[in-house]
């Protein structure tokens, strides 16, 4: 069973009153809602009173609306449309209760309007008595579709709204909260509702907002977000936790809000001969961990950038594939340890050749020496550099890269060889 | 008899025959030279590895060769970098895999090098995390205590991951597996002395210090 209203004044009220009656409402147009009443009989009696209980509601509420029950919607929707006041269209009898509309309450395309006009067709009852084959060959689908509504036999599986999806949770405190251990029992809390709502609707979050009113007003916002879907409310405190350890609320906290972005969940079967990697829940953990013990900037992945400068990389997030496959060499390779920063040295020269080093734990004559190498980049830009490399065998036996910078016309030990 | 009498004693104390099972050998990590494979068998899983060497022994050259590897079978890898030395255009020319490497620099602190190395390890999925205190002072690396040795020793247990630490000198002691011991060998050079002279590698002997039984290898880290 269907109800409809049919309200054109009263849009948006009437969608509020249909859904005071029930969860499955649809906004058929603007003015008319549809909304299936089945088991209402239980609460209120027969359509009669159901209608009736609609009408009250819609009167409470000043809205002026025609309302219509029927066996399916669009017989509801065209009652209502046709009929002032409540009409119950009785089962089985459809095409004769609706006979009288006329065509206008169908609402047909202009162009089958003006042909049916042409032939002298009005009202419902005179569409309903045409052969439904005759108006296929002349109208096509659409003409079946009116045949059909005209006749309130017209079957179709209602499209309700659907509430947009929040997952939030808020928390006014009574006390203002100060500390981050007494707070972490509150964003428990409020975690476990948000996982419990994105879980009834199988569904996972990879985005985490905390918003923090403060005591003195101001907001205070943080933004968690995870390289994949998780629904895994140990890890989303830690992060949290971790988070708020390495950028601390201003002041004592009054209200707290948590938003998560809903997505589907991650889809994953791992195969038997995949090596193994680490599970990505407790990576972003360990992550978070570890940039709390050593420093944001100082975990990550080292992408190496497209130019010639020395020791030019960046840090990026690990766990975002983007350096490509690495090259295989062909045996083992000699490796440069590098010195961050690069040690000032003192060189001696003897009849123009480097005689000893000094620096900082590097101490020896050169014994044997490749280069200079020179090398110079980056001129047509504010910071250009050039420099001379030579690769020496201190009296030690260590090989270390020395560097002559032009700028400066210093020396540096740049790294040891390994 | 002293054995067959010893065996008699634990059978009489747990109230059955004494079963013993040798103990499975554990799945090893090539380190992707022959010559070090061939001679010290891989690097075990489950245990914790030491290579040893003073500076510009190669050390560093067998490190990039094992992530090399570790990376071309998919493995995920981690490289606690306590000095900030790590040098990713090295690592990348020697083969290793950059997008599976988890580098954390600990800014020359060794005490946060071993909670990182734990963090990770607690945290599993490595296939091999690297502990590189190759440029801490000898008197720093000598503090670290037994404890943390034997804490990493246990994390790493029953994983079926590798962790290396890199060092001056061994200081695991019973907590490593294996101890790879690295030298200078020869240094190799090309050209004219003084005019036109170019560094062509570094000739490194290896020598197994841990299982006792020595053995001696050797493997050439090219330059060019």
């Amino acid at each position: 069973m269907y109800a409809c209203l049919y309200a054109p004044e009263h849009a948006a009220a009437a969608v509020a009153c249909a859904q005071a009656f029930s969860p499955r409402v649809e906004e058929t147009a603007g003015g008319i809602v549809t909304l299936e009443i089945d088991g209402l009989e239980r609460l209120f009696g027969g359509a009669h009173e159901i209608a009736a209980a609609i009408a009250r509601r819609a009167a409470d509420t000043r809205i002026r609306a025609n309302i219509a029950i029927a066996g399916n919607p669009d017989a509801a929707i065209c009652a209502a449309r046709g009929f002032a006041g409540i009409s119950i269209v009785p089962a089985g009898d459809e095409a004769k209760f609706l006979g009288t509309l006329p065509l206008a309450a169908l609402d047909p395309p202009p162009e089958v309007a003006e042909t049916l006009a042409r032939w002298g067709i009005r009202r419902f009852r005179e569409l309903a008595a045409l052969p439904e084959r005759g108006l296929v060959e002349r109208l096509g689908p659409e003409g079946v579709r009116l045949h059909r509504l005209a006749r309130g036999e017209f079957e179709r599986p209602l499209v309700p709204l659907e509430e947009p999806l929040e997952f939030a949770e808020e928390l006014e405190l009574e006390h203002p909260v100060e500390q981050l251990e007494p707070l972490s029992f509150l964003l428990a809390r409020l975690l476990n509702g948000l996982i419990t709502r994105l879980g009834s609707r199988a569904l996972a979050t990879n985005e985490l907002r905390l918003f923090l009113t403060l005591e003195d007003g101001k907001p205070h916002e943080r933004t968690l977000r995870m390289p994949v879907p998780m629904l895994d409310g140990r890890a989303f405190l830690k992060l949290m936790q971790l988070d708020l350890e390495g950028h601390p609320p201003g002041a004592a906290i009054v209200r707290v809000r948590i938003e998560a972005v809903p997505v589907k969940p991650r889809a994953a079967h791992a195969g038997l001969f995949i090596p193994l990697a680490p599970e990505p829940e407790k990576l972003e953990v360990t992550l978070a961990r570890l940039g709390a013990l050593a420093g944001e900037g100082n975990v990550g992945t080292p992408e190496l950038l497209d130019t010639h400068r020395p020791d030019a990389f960046r840090m990026r997030h690990f766990g975002e594939a983007r350096n490509g496959a690495a090259v295989a060499a062909a045996g083992p390779r000699m490796a440069l340890r590098v010195f961050r920063p690069a040690r000032p040295a003192r060189v001696e020269v003897v009849r123009g050749r480097l005689a000893h080093v000094s620096a900082d734990g590097v101490r020896g004559s050169v014994e044997t020496l490749a280069g200079p190498w020179r090398t110079t980049g980056d001129w047509w830009t504010q910071t250009p550099w050039a420099r001379d490399e030579w690769d020496v065998e201190l009296s030690g036996g260590a090989l270390y890269r020395l560097v002559w910078e032009h700028a400066t016309g210093r020396w540096f030990v740049e790294g040891s060889y390994d | 008899m002293a054995s067959a009498a010893l065996r008699k004693q634990l059978e009489d104390t747990i109230g059955g025959p004494l079963a013993l099972t040798p103990r499975p050998d554990p799945e090893l990590l090539s380190t992707g030279i022959g010559e070090v494979d061939t001679q010290a068998g891989g690097l075990p899983r489950g245990a914790l590895t030491e290579i040893c060497g003073p500076e510009s022994s190669g050390r560093t050259s067998l490190l990039f060769s094992i992530l090399a590897r570790a990376g071309e079978a998919g493995e995920i890898c981690a490289y606690i970098d306590t000095d900030g030395t790590f040098d990713p255009a090295s690592a990348s020319a020697a083969g290793a895999v950059l997008d599976g490497l988890l580098w954390v620099r600990c800014s020359g602190n060794a005490e946060t090098a071993l909670k990182a190395a734990d963090l990770i390890v607690q945290g599993g999925g490595f296939g091999l995390v690297v502990m590189d205190l190759g440029d801490t002072a000898p008197r720093t690396a000598a503090r670290i205590s037994m404890t943390s040795w034997f804490r990493l020793r246990r994390a790493v247990e029953h994983t079926r991951t590798v962790l290396v630490a890199v060092e001056r000198e061994p200081h695991a002691k019973t907590c490593a597996s294996l101890v790879l011991e690295l030298r200078r060998a020869r240094v190799g050079w090309s050209g004219t002395p003084g005019c036109s002279q170019l560094l062509r590698g570094l000739r490194v002997g290896v020598a197994r210090r841990k299982p006792v039984l020595a053995v001696q290898a050797s493997f050439t880290a090219r330059a060019v």
